[in-house]
């Protein structure tokens, strides 16, 4: 592994990100830490590895598009804006404070590089497929990617989406899908089957990846592959609450949140 | 004017608002339309034919739909997203709430065939809540032309905003209002009549009724103002206060009356300047019935609103 390895800045912003969006949670004494931590290494990889973006220049026409469908893993998102240079640092530190921009689920119109508004579950892939239209019709070669949770998929939005983007073949839009297997309340199969998640995906017409959402290396490959004629889905297993012992698989942590004690050894875990 | 269809003095303002966006495209390969298999009760074969690659049917799937217009604003199109008006509001409503007003994207949603127009279909296609589910929702701004002349100049003026907007159309036939030298202003009433004993604010297919009362009260001896309130959101404070100063006012729109224009009036009014308010609409949902029907039912007559008139100078001299 060279220095100039993308992995090598991927793994250590994630750590990063793990590291300070923890203390957010913390600080602020509400957020969705379980789910920061399945979808961290996903928007380590997309903006220090994947995605052609320039923070000086957000509105740029070509840039390509990340939408976090799962509006409240924003402590992820918002730490990864800020290490890819949409915000200061300082902003984390208002996470969820009176008057910030940093609302509980991401606002466009509050932080530059958030692409649409989202918290209500099944926004994003309508959106998503909307951007991947919009560079169909112009011959852009832009690329749309759009991160939903596994358990958001019980919204049938999604499947609207999944539908129109099988159907006119959006070759550039990549499905992620934040496969924790926990939802707020309870595991997704004891909740709604959501297996098997890749035939019902192949069956809307489109091209399936399974991988371990945790493995910068193939995130990075699939992710960077480049358009093959359908739309691509990225089912990335991962571990809600990934990082830290007394939080992984634990649904009570999509949003729990720490004391003293617990905030201090989740970083000595996380180095 | 060009682009209209008149039949016996009457127009589908569908007609004028199809072809308007044509000549938009023409001019602007922005933008696009978005529809729930509804090219032909939006009157959009004609846009599909001319620009294919332009008009994008996302199937029976309102909400994807709106959220579709939302990512085509990002994508830097200008999507008019045009739907029967009580699956887009209703079905989609959280779509148009988070994906369009308050991301304050540039997305134009234009509800098809709102009010009652399907009215022996029932209430589940009536279109009488929208007024009420939309008015709060800051950033979208609401369009209700009341005759092809307003529908076009609607249109024009929403493509050119950088914003979002809904305009509220109808297939239900309407004359040409007789209003020389007009000019359309967003967020500003029209006068149709002068008057200065009641004042009468109508949007939509009801202006003309309003007119029509408005000429009964004249042969009564009473002088009816007439608003044409064509932009409910934002509302024109200054022209309902002025019409509050008459000492009585009627509302009167193809919609519920609860959360509407009425609503809206009766709000401000209560805060700055307290009169009567009449409020004539639909009290909840329709029985079966022809368009004609439930109009006649609910007073959206002239004779029923000259008669809410008298009913609010009663209230006024009480």
């Amino acid at each position: 592994m060279s220095a100039n390895d993308p992995l090598v800045a991927i793994k250590a912003k994630a750590l990063w990100m793990r590291r300070r969006s923890f203390r957010m949670v913390y600080e602020a004494q509400m957020g969705h830490p379980g789910g920061d931590f399945s979808a961290t290494d996903i928007l380590a990889t997309l903006y220090f590895g994947v995605l052609r973006h320039d923070p000086a220049r957000p509105d740029w026409a070509e840039r390509d598009r990340f939408i976090m469908s799962k509006g409240h893993a924003s402590g992820a998102l918002y730490t990864a804006l800020s290490a890819a240079g949409y915000c200061p640092e300082d902003w984390l530190s208002t996470y969820m404070a009176n008057g910030s921009k940093l609302n509980g689920h991401p606002n466009r119109n509050y932080l530059q590089g958030v692409e649409t508004n989202t918290g209500p579950l099944g926004h994003g892939m309508p959106v998503a497929a909307g951007i991947a239209i919009a560079g169909q019709i112009t011959g852009a070669e832009y690329r749309t990617f759009v991160l939903t949770g596994d358990g958001e998929l019980q919204e049938g939005s999604n499947w609207e989406a999944a539908a129109l983007a099988g159907h006119r073949k959006l070759s550039h839009l990549t499905l992620i899908v934040d496969r924790n297997r926990l939802q707020q309340g309870a595991g997704t199969e004891d909740t709604i089957t959501m297996d098997p998640l890749d035939d019902r995906l192949r069956a809307f017409g489109w091209d399936v990846v399974m991988l371990d959402g945790h493995d910068h290396a193939a995130l990075l490959a699939a992710l960077c592959a480049p358009p093959s004629t359908k739309p691509r889905a990225v089912i990335a297993n991962t571990v809600k609450g990934k990082g830290v012992s007394y939080m992984e698989n634990q649904a009570k942590w999509h949003h729990g949140v720490p004391n003293a004690a617990q905030f201090a050894q989740a970083m000595q875990e996380l180095v | 004017m060009a682009h209209t269809v008149e039949t016996a003095g009457l127009y589908d303002c569908r007609d004028a608002w199809s072809n308007t966006l044509i000549d938009l495209a023409v001019a602007d390969d922005r933008i696009v339309a978005v529809v729930n298999d509804s090219v032909g009760s939006s009157k959009l074969g004609g846009f599909q034919t001319r620009f294919a690659d332009r008009l994008i049917n996302v199937g029976i799937a309102e909400q994807c739909m709106v959220g579709v217009g939302a990512g085509l604003a990002n994508g830097g199109r200008i999507p008019f997203v045009s739907a029967a008006s009580c699956f887009l509001t209703g079905r989609a409503l959280e779509q148009v709430k988070a994906d369009v007003a308050y991301a304050n994207f540039n997305v134009k949603l234009v509800g098809q065939s709102s009010g009652i127009a399907y009215a022996e279909l029932g209430p589940t296609h009536h279109s009488i809540e929208d007024f009420a589910w939309l008015r709060p929702l800051t950033n979208l701004t609401v369009l209700i032309p009341s005759d092809p002349w307003e529908t076009a100049a609607a249109v024009t003026w929403a493509a050119s905003h950088e914003g979002p907007v809904y305009i509220r159309l109808s297939r239900m036939p309407v004359p040409m209002l007789d209003i020389p030298n007009r000019v359309f202003r967003v967020g500003r009433a029209e006068l149709v009549r002068q008057g200065g004993d009641v004042a009468i604010l109508a949007c939509g297919t009801t202006v003309h009724l309003a007119a029509g009362a408005a000429d009964l009260l004249q042969s009564q001896g009473i002088g009816a103002r007439v608003l044409n309130i064509s932009t409910l959101n934002p509302l024109d404070e200054e022209a309902v206060a002025q019409a509050a100063a008459t000492g009585a006012i009627v509302t009167v729109e193809e919609a519920s009356i609860r959360g509407g224009l009425g609503g809206a009036v009766a709000e401000f009014t209560a805060a700055h300047r307290p009169v009567p308010v009449e409020r004539v609409g639909f009290a909840g949902f329709q029985p079966t019935g022809s368009l004609a029907y439930l109009f006649e039912q609910s007073g959206l007559t002239a004779q029923g609103i000259a008669d809410a008139a008298h009913r609010a100078l009663q209230r006024a001299v009480k």
